[in-house]
């Protein structure tokens, strides 16, 4: 196990160690900080959608330990989208806080990946054993908050998209989303039977 | 207000109307702006401002290498990667048509033949909120237009981009109507800025920046500047561009460089300098260019004709 979880520590910080390769050689291209942001953005996502299969896999495969790949999966999906945050709170907007507050009150797309990053915060504190034991049952629905950043998110990147006419890419991450979310609706009903 | 500032700001040089011969290792230094402003006659303003890192060209890579030419892909990268093998710039054909005495079917190499073709440097504003600084070369539109001899209905100029789904490959998609189309008001496309271009750094044009002809008009947001093109049509009605008819909204006939209209996504007061990280180069009223254009819009509201 604890092999396997040093595997996916690796595989989580691979983006990142290939962005910092990158920005070492030179090859984030003319506009570096588009591209930093366009990355850990994607992989923010990516991350969301893997914590979202486990559940799923878990049951169809009947390997219960993949539960404990959720938490450090969850996380680096916090630290991708902090990242995210930073390239525009430092590259964009250079720590104008005014205007970022306009951006927000403003533009539908940065509103919405605003609430999503938000909401991503709470859970990420409480990601603890300590807050679990202490949460409970509330711990449970707390963290159901996911399913809202993750549709927000989507959201967020198909609404930047539009701009440029080709939602391709938010449309297949739209796709998995709802896949997902359909896989949990269906299994819920057999979660509690086995509980 | 910021018409004032802009002229300030702007040196008459970064407009090369002479024809100064650009090669790539001229603009490496920053010696460069101030070599250029030596050969242009028409300058007026100080030494300093001539200096200024606003004026040198970004690298032939960054110019080349982080496009936008849906043609090829949305991605910035993707035409540099697709383009140069599949567009074939020659034989090209282009024609000019409509509401005109002499309209005509050329050969590239005549319709280029009776033109003068000259270097100059241009800045490049996209309506993403970044910019660039190239060394454009071509002629002005205008020589064009004058030797077509449009008729008094006509009003404005539409242009064409190549339609041919094997050359450009995600003209097969509907993710934009094809072939792409621009246009401009007659008076704009024969203002002395606009530019039919040919080439970049002293050479014929990429074939992702839009070989082996295209529009530069420098006032206005990039995506103006339709690549590929073979067809000019003079006509008495107003284009709707390929923007528009994607979103009327968020893209208008106008599309002038404007930091008091916002993009209804981003806001367009502040520009990414490539390959500057941080967005903080103040944008320009009409792209530094207030004192050429201007008239053209004098009494206009630029927030509705956006």
């Amino acid at each position: 196990m604890i092999l396997l979880k040093t595997l996916l520590w690796l595989l989580c910080l691979t983006p990142l160690g290939f962005l910092v390769y990158r920005g070492f050689t030179g090859g984030l291209g003319a506009n570096p900080a588009e591209y930093l942001s366009h990355r850990t953005g994607f992989w923010t996502l990516t991350l969301i959608m893997v914590t979202l299969a486990i559940t799923p896999l878990r049951r169809f495969t009947g390997w219960n330990q993949l539960i404990q790949f959720r938490r450090p999966i969850g996380l680096f999906a916090f630290f991708y989208a902090c990242l995210h945050v930073t390239t525009y709170i430092v590259f964009d907007q250079f720590f104008d806080f005014g205007a970022m507050i306009e951006d927000i009150r403003k533009r539908p797309y940065i509103t919405v990946g605003f609430t999503a990053f938000v909401l991503l915060i709470p859970l990420a504190i409480t990601s603890t054993k300590g807050w679990i034991r202490r949460l409970g049952r509330r711990w449970t629905k707390l963290h159901r908050l996911i399913y809202v950043t993750a549709i927000l998110g989507v959201l967020h990147f198909f609404w930047k998209e539009a701009s440029k006419a080709d939602v391709r890419d938010p449309l297949i991450f739209a796709g998995v989303l709802a896949v997902l979310l359909l896989a949990r609706s269906r299994l819920r009903p057999r979660v509690r039977r086995d509980a | 207000m910021l018409i004032r500032r802009a002229s300030e700001i702007i040196p008459s040089s970064e407009i090369t109307p002479e024809g100064v011969y650009i090669n790539r290792r001229s603009f490496m230094g920053a010696a460069v702006a101030g070599a250029a402003a030596a050969l242009s006659p028409g300058c007026l303003l100080g030494q300093e401002q001539e200096q200024d890192q606003q004026l040198k060209p970004n690298t032939f890579e960054e110019i080349t290498e982080y496009n936008n030419f849906w043609e090829y892909g949305s991605e910035k990268s993707d035409p540099a990667q697709n383009a140069p093998g599949l567009l074939k710039p020659r034989p090209w054909t282009v024609s000019v048509e409509g509401l005109c005495n002499k309209p005509g079917k050329y050969q590239l190499e005549d319709f280029l033949k009776p033109h003068k073709i000259e270097d100059r440097i241009y800045r490049m504003r996209c309506v993403e909120a970044w910019s660039v600084v190239v060394p454009w070369r071509g002629f002005p539109l205008r020589d064009l237009i004058a030797r077509a001899e449009p008729t008094p209905a006509a009003k404005y100029v539409e242009f064409l981009t190549l339609l041919d789904p094997v050359q450009m490959p995600l003209q097969k998609t509907d993710l934009l109507e094809w072939p792409y189309n621009e246009g401009l008001r007659l008076d704009e496309a024969m203002h002395p800025l606009t530019l039919m271009t040919t080439g970049l750094y002293g050479r014929d044009l990429p074939a992702q920046n839009g070989a082996p002809l295209r529009l530069i008009v420098p006032w206005k947001y990039g995506f103006k500047g339709i690549k590929s093109i073979v067809r000019i049509r003079f006509q008495e009605s107003q284009p709707n561009s390929t923007w528009m008819k994607q979103n009327r909204r968020e893209y208008g006939f106008y599309s002038n460089v404007n930091p008091n209209v916002d993009h209804p996504r981003w806001s367009q007061k502040r520009e990414r300098r490539l390959p500057s990280l941080f967005k903080n180069t103040e944008t320009l009223m009409f792209n530094g260019y207030a004192n050429e254009v201007q008239s053209m819009y004098s009494g206009m509201d630029l927030k509705k004709f956006y």
